[in-house]
């Protein structure tokens, strides 16, 4: 019993593994934040979201032992993932949808019942939602 | 129990043998991260349709977050998701006064990341960018910036209970291993609550861009 | 336990209520949580035979419009949150999980002890609920209603959280014991139906009920704060709750009726004395059902405004369901061709599952096409409809299991000629109760009103008489089965003829389950291998 137990504990990863990735993620830390200042458009979003996956990915791999472990560790993650994406992503093809047949199902459920309403000018920034412009 | 050769201590009767006991556990722990992940997924799923709805407004209102503090607090948490994972790497090389130490370092980051929090808190408290009907601030244009506030608050709150119940844990794993009830040997829930910590961490890895630098 | 010499077991051994109310044993804790259904049972039962009582005649006789509200939204929400999503999964798959895979115990015995006391904490948020003014916003808790309502809508949806815990905790143990404790030689392939039916109920108690969490914590946030996400005033969308909420109500749908569906592999087989036909094809439709019945959520939205495209997607996946539900129904109809069927009280709730479950789902296919439902949508033809699935399937396959295991829980055998009395009576009165259902509801009465239109009244008199058949067949289950805890015939160990393990051990079992540990020599449905003869008929 011993000996499997010990045996398991061979797993240990070398200090540098650790400190690398610890290194890595301040680097990327760095690195979204700099980013973030630089106006690219619609694309901040998705750097700033591909830079914080790549950060999970290596807590995940390396930190949670993931790469090393048995794989229905991963599997489990990679379930929870897919579950959210899916939540996500069906009730999107409502909430971005509406109005397409009956374009008053756009329109807010109440309409001015927002108590902020006001009318802006930031046109620049790209506008394509039903909701915000009433 | 009945059985004459002799069992570890930390081996529960209904267990066979030390490692179906150790991957159980493992396996639980995993189990309960999904159902983190999708308890916060609600939070996400709502921050992503009203953004969809609002960009405008997210982008306004985005910026009265402190960008500096957030940066701070990031690397705070990073930092101390190294040390957790070290104090594992210690005990697994049976070297328990490393694994306090770098226990206790990770509960003082716990601390600063809380306590720099708490600054960001309390200002927005002060200028009333506070959720829902208790919102009172004026400069941010767009519609419905409280609804956005709403949004920082939950998924903050929610991250910053975890925070705490994470320390919780871990103060109950340092008083363990400074009573020398783990080693080498027999470690689970030590790692236990490194995996829980990671978790923590990797919220706030997500949580950091979409409130603060959605620029 | 009057004998003189009483033979140890979980009944008995150790002694004191201190050994009850901090046991670890998962029978024990099965046993506790199935005292505390029933009681449940008997609450929502009470709510309902008072909702039907009201409606007997059209206009207000026992209750105005707000005391009903507050009753049926009760009733549904002590029916589903305490007693349905529990019942089977928590009271008979704790007691049975471990030993059908030949384990001492489940992998977290503390875990568990702690699911317990976690929905005894929730259902007396519940309870206090009740005393302070109840609910009447109806089970689901629809925004923006629930927002803004007098109602104590916050203690009952704090109950509700506290007992998705609850949920969750059995069903990570479940999970993590079917993986790691299973004995030698037992594959995914030799685990009982039952046991794959846990399994997928398991996932999405693990996957859906989270969601429920945040849900319900969002809609108190939304209370406290006009947060302006679900509530229109403040900007928010109330649809966008119905998805919060429906994300988790629909699979939990699944979580009711999965295990049911595993119960009645187990009967249907061991009844006809015949294996079971189509055995990968039940256990992956179990997995199946598990899967698809996170992506059809928005059947329940089809009137409240969501997009066209998002109605089509989900009616469309709707269908889906039902090839499962198909390949199940159709293989344990092939199990019983050329069987050696046993007319026993269990295998008489597990025929009329089938009968009844066929027709609840058959009815939601219905309800799954988009333009039927919008005739259908909120009318007493839904109310049938669920109650075919939940009641005619959930509730006849827990009765039936009830039925099937009581010997091995109790050691005691019930009175045959008095459990098929009931049998009938229940079986009679839910049909009576609830067919007359679809037929107004597809004459236009709306659900959770509590009046109507005097040419609805021959029905609804109907409907309410069929509650009063369904309450006597339950008071006299209860007389017959407390009567043979005290009086009953001892139940041999193996009464039915069955090969999974639970039927190796004694009745009822050791403390640890086992008093050897059993070895795999056949698979749980080898009738054709091996030769058991029912003991006890």
């Amino acid at each position: 019993m011993k000996a499997k137990a010990s045996d398991h504990s061979a797993h240990i990863l070398p200090l540098r593994i650790y400190l690398g990735v610890g290194f890595a993620l301040f680097i990327l830390t760095g690195i979204t934040v700099m980013i973030s200042f630089v106006d690219l458009g619609g694309w901040n979003v998705t750097v700033a979201l591909a830079v914080a996956s790549i950060k999970a990915a290596l807590v995940v791999l390396f930190f949670m032992h993931l790469l090393y472990d048995n794989k229905i560790y991963l599997t489990i993650f990679l379930t929870a993932i897919g579950f959210l994406a899916i939540l996500i992503i069906f009730t999107m093809f409502d909430t971005m949808e509406r109005g397409r047949l009956y374009p008053e199902k756009a329109k807010p459920i109440k309409p001015g019942a927002a108590i902020y309403e006001r009318e802006d000018s930031l046109s620049s920034r790209s506008v394509d939602t039903t909701k915000t412009d009433h | 129990m009945s059985e004459s050769h002799t069992h570890p201590a930390h081996l529960a009767h209904h267990f066979s043998d030390v490692e179906q006991q150790r991957e159980s556990a493992k396996f639980g722990m995993w189990v309960f991260l999904l159902t983190e992940v999708l308890l916060f997924g609600g939070l996400f799923m709502a921050y992503a349709i009203y953004r969809a709805w609002n960009p405008d407004m997210f982008y306004n209102a985005h910026k009265a977050l402190n960008i500096y503090m957030g940066t701070a607090n990031t690397f705070v948490l990073i930092a101390s998701s190294v040390t957790m994972a070290l104090s594992i790497r210690s005990m697994q090389l049976d070297k328990r006064k490393q694994t306090i130490g770098f226990l206790i370092a990770t509960l003082a980051l716990a601390c600063i990341f809380l306590v720099i929090k708490y600054f960001e808190y309390s200002h927005k408290f002060h200028v009333g960018q506070l959720p829902g009907k208790y919102y009172s601030y004026t400069g941010i244009k767009g519609t419905n910036p409280h609804i956005f506030f709403g949004i920082y608050f939950g998924m903050t709150g929610l991250h910053g209970l975890h925070v705490l119940a994470g320390m919780s844990a871990i103060v109950w794993v340092l008083i363990k291993t400074v009573k020398k009830k783990f080693s080498a040997e027999y470690y689970t829930p030590v790692e236990m609550v490194g995996l829980y910590w990671h978790l923590v961490d990797l919220i706030w890895i997500f949580l950091f861009p979409l409130l603060y630098l959605i620029g | 336990m009057s004998e003189a010499v009483a033979e140890k077991n979980y009944l008995n051994d150790p002694k004191g209520w201190k050994s009850w109310v901090f046991t670890l044993d998962h029978k024990r804790i099965g046993i506790l949580y199935l005292a505390s259904i029933t009681a449940a049972f008997f609450l929502g039962g009470v709510f309902a035979v008072l909702i039907r009582l009201e409606l007997l005649n059209p206009g207000q006789d026992l209750m105005g419009p707000d005391t009903y509200n507050q009753i049926f939204t009760l009733h549904g929400a002590v029916m589903i949150f305490l007693f349905i999503i529990p019942s089977i999964p928590a009271a008979l798959g704790n007691f049975f999980l471990p030993l059908l895979i030949g384990a001492k115990d489940v992998a977290f015995p503390r875990l568990n002890l702690a699911s317990y006391y976690i929905y005894v904490f929730g259902s007396m948020f519940a309870v206090y609920s009740i005393f302070t003014g109840a609910v009447d916003t109806g089970w689901t808790f629809y925004t923006p209603y629930s927002t803004e309502t007098q109602t104590s809508v916050i203690p009952m949806t704090l109950g509700a959280f506290i007992l998705g815990f609850s949920s969750i905790f059995t069903g990570l143990n479940f999970i993590v014991t079917i993986h790691k404790m299973r004995i030698p030689g037992m594959t995914w392939y030799k685990l009982p139906l039952f046991v794959w039916a846990l399994y997928a109920t398991a996932i999405i108690q693990v996957v859906a009920t989270p969601v429920l969490g945040i849900t319900l914590l969002l809609l108190i946030f939304e209370r406290v704060f006009s947060v302006g996400i679900f509530n229109p005033d403040m900007g928010g969308d109330p649809v966008l709750f119905q998805h919060f909420f429906w994300f988790y109500s629909h699979p939990a749908v699944y979580i009711m009726i999965l295990p049911g569906m595993g119960i009645i592999s187990e009967l249907i087989a061991t009844f006809s004395h015949k294996k079971i036909f189509g055995y990968k094809a039940i256990a992956f439709s179990s997995l199946g059902i598990a899967f698809i019945s996170f992506l059809v959520w928005g059947h329940h939205m089809f009137v409240s405004g969501q997009s066209e495209l998002a109605a089509m997607i989900f009616s469309f996946l709707t269908f889906l369901v039902g090839i499962p539900s198909g390949i199940k129904v159709f293989n344990w109809i092939t199990t019983l061709y050329k069987g050696q069927i046993h007319f026993d009280t269990p295998m008489l709730y597990a025929l009329s599952f089938l009968f009844l479950f066929t027709i609840g789902g058959l009815t939601g296919i219905f309800l799954g096409a988009l333009a039927t439902d919008v005739h259908l949508h909120d009318t007493y033809f839904v109310v049938a409809h669920f109650h075919y699935v939940m009641m005619g399937g959930t509730v006849m396959a827990f009765l039936g299991g009830l039925h099937y295991w009581w010997p091995k829980m109790f050691g005691k055998m019930y009175n045959h000629f008095w459990s098929v009395i009931a049998m009938i009576l229940v079986f009679v009165g839910f049909n009576v109760t609830f067919f007359s259902q679809f037929i107004l509801g597809s004459q236009g009465m709306p659900r959770r009103y509590y009046n109507y239109l005097d040419q609805f009244q021959p029905l609804h008199a109907f409907s309410t008489i069929g509650s009063w058949i369904l309450g006597a067949g339950f008071i006299i289950m209860a007389i017959y089965l407390i009567h043979s805890l005290f009086k009953g015939r001892k139940a041999s160990d193996n009464p039915w003829g069955g090969l999974t393990f639970e039927w190796a051990t004694g009745s009822p079992p050791p403390h640890h389950n086992f008093k050897v540990t059993p070895k795999m020599t056949h698979g749980p449905y080898d009738y054709d291998k091996v030769l058991v003869e029912q003991t006890d008929y």
